[in-house]
């Protein structure tokens, strides 16, 4: 299969490269350029751990071809930490315990950063929509969502709401 | 899964390059999100040459609304269509439709011409190439020979139309444009899927389920004027945040004072064909009464023709079908008064 020139933006930088036109996104993402970041799930567009955004929005990464992004903006998990600090969304999920056996956060995250970018203060029910191509089997979903209402909180630049106690949830 | 086949990808940037590009390659498959397509193409259920990428057909993504109708182009996306305040406001079954396909990252991929010419599916369809192997392939493949649906079906596949746009547009008399080699033709959408595996004596089935011809491609959709209809589509599946429907259920009604003048019933996931159910205009004419549900009961009995095709059995998806569109014309007669 002949490798094709593509060009695009990645995580805001201009990236020139070459791939084969039955070149898998995530495939090229993972072991072309070594951005782990990027998960492979389900491998079928059931699972979102390789939700990526597309010029700003979120899509899958394994049902996605080189060839269909070439001019576009990708942005993957690794483009959101600058200078080794967590981006608002990750210190979200790490703040809240959002991450668990940690396979499906990168997903997670870059819905997430969809959906911020969109919406600064959402609701349930909102995260619940702009969430729900993604799967997490460890966390049970309740502390993915305390995660976006902080990461939601940190963008809006307000002082997250402290972690309840058991005082607090017993009241 | 395996790797890929060998194929190229051509990305047009007009309709004409597009048709052009169609022509030149008879076994290229047009590629909208590949929120399916390329699913079945890693599972090795197809193996084009060339994929043809309409994203950057800017002429195909428009949504255009009048007083003469609506006209969807076929590169618009789902998202576009569900979040459309247009959409929203005159055809919300349509709107409805749109957002309860799949899951949110999937409806930032596909597109409506995507999911017009959804392929049917089926549980011994949808699976990888080994398990497909191991179970000596199907119909609905070249390398089959048996439905294991329906084993003495002799050579009709009974594969599931899923998509769910189609139905809530069939309430609006929706019609497809539709581009080939031999020019522009337009097709009713009741007479554009096929797929009645000989509940009709005709010819289409799960494999056959769109009247297309080789070459052709979808390249908008248009529904006339609502009119006083309210609609409303319903879903039911498995996964509520993303999945195919175990049925779904668009209608559509008006009502003066507490008669039911109008209603109209279409399905998915229930046949391979979108079903607009015929024979609604004899319960119109009275109030929403006992023996109008008991009518609707006995249309969906004779025209849904649900087999063991998705993990729900058939006689299930149908009574589920049939009760969501009771509920729903319930829920709509009761909004209109």
């Amino acid at each position: 299969m002949p490798k094709k020139l593509v060009s695009l933006t990645l995580n805001g930088k201009q990236h020139d490269g070459v791939a084969p036109d039955n070149m898998l996104l995530l495939d090229y993402l993972r072991e072309g350029l070594g951005l782990t970041g990027t998960k492979t799930g389900c491998d079928g567009g059931e699972c979102g751990a390789c939700t990526i955004l597309v010029d700003g929005r979120a899509q899958l990464a394994c049902l996605t071809l080189v060839a269909q992004v070439a001019g576009k903006s990708v942005e993957t998990v690794e483009g959101l930490s600058s200078n080794g600090q967590l981006s608002d969304v990750q210190a979200g999920f790490h703040e809240k315990l959002g991450s668990q056996c940690g396979a499906c956060t990168p997903g997670f995250v870059m819905a997430t950063e969809a959906l911020l970018r969109a919406n600064t203060n959402p609701t349930d029910d909102d995260i619940r929509n702009a969430l729900g191509s993604n799967i997490c089997r460890c966390t049970g979903y309740i502390k993915i969502f305390d995660a976006v209402h902080h990461a939601a909180a940190l963008r809006r630049e307000e002082d997250p709401a402290p972690y309840p106690t058991v005082a607090d949830q017993a009241a | 899964m395996d790797a890929l086949h060998s194929f190229e990808v051509i990305r047009p940037k007009t309709v004409d390059e597009a048709l052009a590009a169609r022509i030149a390659h008879r076994h290229s498959r047009m590629i909208g999100g590949g929120t399916d397509l390329l699913v079945n193409i890693r599972r090795r259920i197809e193996t084009p040459s060339v994929l043809i990428d309409t994203s950057d057909l800017t002429d195909l993504k428009t949504i255009e609304h009048g007083d003469t109708g609506l006209s969807i182009g076929a590169s618009v996306r789902l998202f576009e269509v569900a979040e459309h305040p247009n959409i929203q406001h005159f055809y919300p079954a349509i709107a409805q439709a749109a957002g309860s396909i799949a899951g949110p990252t999937h409806r930032n991929m596909g597109t409506v011409g995507g999911n017009l010419c959804l392929d049917t599916r089926c549980i011994y369809y949808n699976q990888s190439e080994w398990w497909r192997e191991a179970n000596d392939h199907c119909l609905k493949t070249e390398l089959g020979d048996m439905c294991h649906v329906a084993p003495k079906s002799k050579g009709v596949c009974f594969a599931t139309y899923s998509g769910d746009l189609a139905p809530a547009l069939m309430l609006f008399g929706a019609e497809i444009d539709l581009l080939g080699p031999d020019g522009e033709r337009t097709v009713a959408m009741r007479d554009f899927y096929i797929g009645s595996s000989r509940q009709d004596g005709s010819k289409g089935d799960g494999i056959n389920y769109m009247a297309i011809k080789p070459g052709e491609f979808v390249v908008r959709v248009r529904a006339s004027s609502p009119g006083r209809l309210i609609s409303g589509y319903d879903k039911i599946r498995i996964r509520r945040s993303i999945e195919y429907p175990v049925a779904g259920c668009a209608a559509a009604l008006t009502r003066d004072d507490d008669t039911l003048t109008d209603i109209r019933i279409a399905f998915t996931g229930t046949n391979p064909r979108p079903v607009f159910l015929e024979g609604t205009a004899d319960l119109a004419g009275s109030t929403l009464s006992d023996s109008v549900l008991e009518g609707i009961d006995n249309l969906c009995k004779d025209q849904l023709m649900s087999m063991k095709t998705t993990f729900t059995p058939g006689h299930y998806r149908r009574r589920v079908a049939t009760q969501m569109a009771k509920r729903l014309v319930g829920q709509l007669f009761n909004a209109a008064g």
